[in-house]
């Protein structure tokens, strides 16, 4: 098995946070995973993304020509990666800010959920991120939710415990959408 | 399932090939560190900044490269595992610095992670400094010893070499990554020190007034015995070649004892990828794509640039006379091409796939020029 999963959207919406917890959980889980980040210039409202890597086989390049999963946050990534899917290929789409979805269908499954207006229903815009991340393992289930409800619990600092169980909340939320 | 049986293994930690760097280094007893930022390795400065004081070292921003590469002379004249890192433009600022302490013959870690030139190119993966880098890069006739990891862990594991190395020989030692390699995350194993190369614990860091029997040239205040001299200046009649003489020598015995690399499938490969860092992963990648297709394809990842290994380049006929061409494929328009052309002498053909400026030569990019070859 291996996945390869782009993960596109704006600064500031988490993108690199749902790859970090998405490449933890799949360690955790002991198999191989890269995680390649966008490090350009990056700004907040601007895109950003970064490419995950799942495999039972040591992974060669960390860079992703064409993904088996693509999860776009906002519109102008959309525009930015429509073509960096395989065939066959999952293409998940926040249809909160990307509306259109403009991807031809055929030879592709197309999910499209508002993220973001879920995570404002359940209180808090930043967990969009979380929602996408469980809509992805719903579907494919290319990593246990349990492993990734234990890194959500761990990786937030001292100060910030008191969001982890919005985050794992919105995980759960998005496992629906997407199983 | 195989990986049912790794989740038996010692507990695993997600970290960049620049975080890992820096925490092989501090764990291989690097007790100085002194940088000035450049993208891709901030993370690494960041790390040592954040670290570095914690571990009972001394973690220096300084003013500019050159600073830091004068710094890391001296407290490795002091004795102390001494270390500086930088990107390709910062890493041209401090060949100065490397030739003195070359000269001066010190011990010292130097971590280039390339990215895009010449000039102040821009912030992608590049391996465009692999003549700087094996060349001396600096004046006079000199060597860095050259590692070159091609994945997280391995640029952890090899940071205890590369101090060991630069203790056994007094010699400074360049470890090449590139922007992928210093950005990626993966699962890193950490480990506990014990030196490659000795199996001798290492002199960390010497206290004020105490040589040992290790680091006798050290600087550490003379009282009980006659002063020690460290000095690239020599103008005596004589006295700079004989440095250059013994320089040699070292050289020599660096080249017959330390040259490494990895390889596979080279017994029946009717093409071997030669590859190096983050591009041997990417080859290897192609090799096994294209072994799944019945394509006797073979890989040859040089880990030590210099020394370059020669011998097994020059061995390849003998071992497998089925072996027509040697494909090397770099983020450059070939550079260590031309080791492997000289190390083969003419024997087989060599064929080059490159891209520089930020271009990633990919796996299918690979498979397609080994396909045309084949």
């Amino acid at each position: 098995m291996t996945e390869k999963i782009i993960i596109a959207g704006a600064g500031g919406q988490g993108i690199m946070l749902l790859g970090k917890v998405l490449a933890e959980g799949a360690m955790r889980e002991g198999k191989y995973v890269t995680w390649l980040p966008s490090y350009g210039a990056e700004v907040r409202g601007g895109t950003a993304h970064c490419m995950v890597i799942i495999s039972d086989e040591p992974i060669g390049s960390p860079y992703i020509d064409k993904a088996d999963t693509l999860i776009i946050m906002n519109a102008p990534s959309l525009n930015k990666f429509r073509d960096r899917i395989k065939n066959k290929g999952l293409l998940i789409v926040n249809s909160s800010l990307a509306p259109e979805a403009g991807v031809a269908s055929e030879g592709r499954h197309i999910l499209r959920c508002p993220f973001t207006d879920l995570a404002l229903k359940m209180g808090n815009i930043k967990i969009a991120n979380m929602i996408a991340l469980g809509c992805f393992i719903g579907k494919k289930k290319t990593v246990n939710s349990r492993s990734l409800l234990e890194v959500i619990g761990s990786i937030a600092p001292e100060h910030k415990k008191g969001l982890i169980e919005i985050n794992q909340k919105a995980l759960e939320e998005g496992m629906e959408l997407g199983g | 399932m195989k990986s049912k049986s790794r989740q038996k293994e010692i507990k695993k930690i997600l970290m960049t090939g620049n975080e890992a760097i820096a925490q092989g280094a501090i764990d291989a007893g690097c007790r100085f560190y002194a940088g000035y930022p450049i993208t891709p390795q901030n993370e690494l400065t960041a790390y040592m900044a954040r670290c570095m004081p914690d571990s009972g070292g001394v973690f220096v921003q300084s003013e500019s490269e050159v600073a830091a590469i004068n710094m890391v002379f001296g407290a490795s004249c002091a004795g102390a595992r001494s270390m500086t890192s930088s990107s390709s433009p910062g890493i041209s600022l401090k060949q100065e610095g490397i030739s003195y302490i070359a000269g001066a013959e010190l011990p010292a870690v130097v971590v280039n992670i390339m990215r895009g030139g010449p000039g102040l190119g821009n912030i992608w993966p590049s391996q465009s400094d692999y003549f700087q880098a094996t060349r001396g890069g600096g004046h006079g006739d000199y060597h860095s010893i050259v590692l070159a990891p091609s994945s997280v862990q391995e640029a952890y594991d090899l940071m205890f070499l590369a101090f060991d190395l630069a203790d056994n020989y007094r010699n400074p030692v360049m470890v090449l990554g590139d922007g992928i390699l210093g950005q990626m995350m993966e699962p890193l194993q950490v480990t506990s020190h014990k030196s490659q190369v000795t199996g001798q614990k290492a002199v960390v860091c010497l206290p004020i007034g105490k040589a040992t029997s290790q680091k006798t040239w050290a600087l550490t205040g003379c009282e009980g015995r006659n002063p020690n001299i460290i000095k690239s200046f020599r103008m005596k009649e004589g006295d700079l070649e004989k440095l250059n003489l013994a320089l040699q020598k070292k050289y020599k015995a660096i080249r017959q004892k330390e040259a490494r690399f990895e390889s596979l499938f080279l017994e029946d490969a009717k093409i071997i990828i030669v590859a190096y860092g983050t591009m041997a992963r990417i080859a290897k990648g192609a090799v096994g794509m294209l072994r799944a297709k019945g394509k006797k394809a073979g890989l040859l990842r040089p880990i030590t640039l210099w020394p370059f290994p020669e011998k097994v380049f020059k061995d390849l006929q003998a071992r497998n006379s089925k072996l027509k061409t040697l494909l090397v494929t770099e983020m450059s328009y070939g550079q260590m091409l031309e080791d492997v052309k000289l190390a083969l002498d003419g024997k087989l053909k060599v064929e080059f796939l490159g891209r520089a400026g930020g271009g990633v030569p990919t796996e299918e990019d690979i498979i397609r020029k080994a396909g045309k070859i084949l």
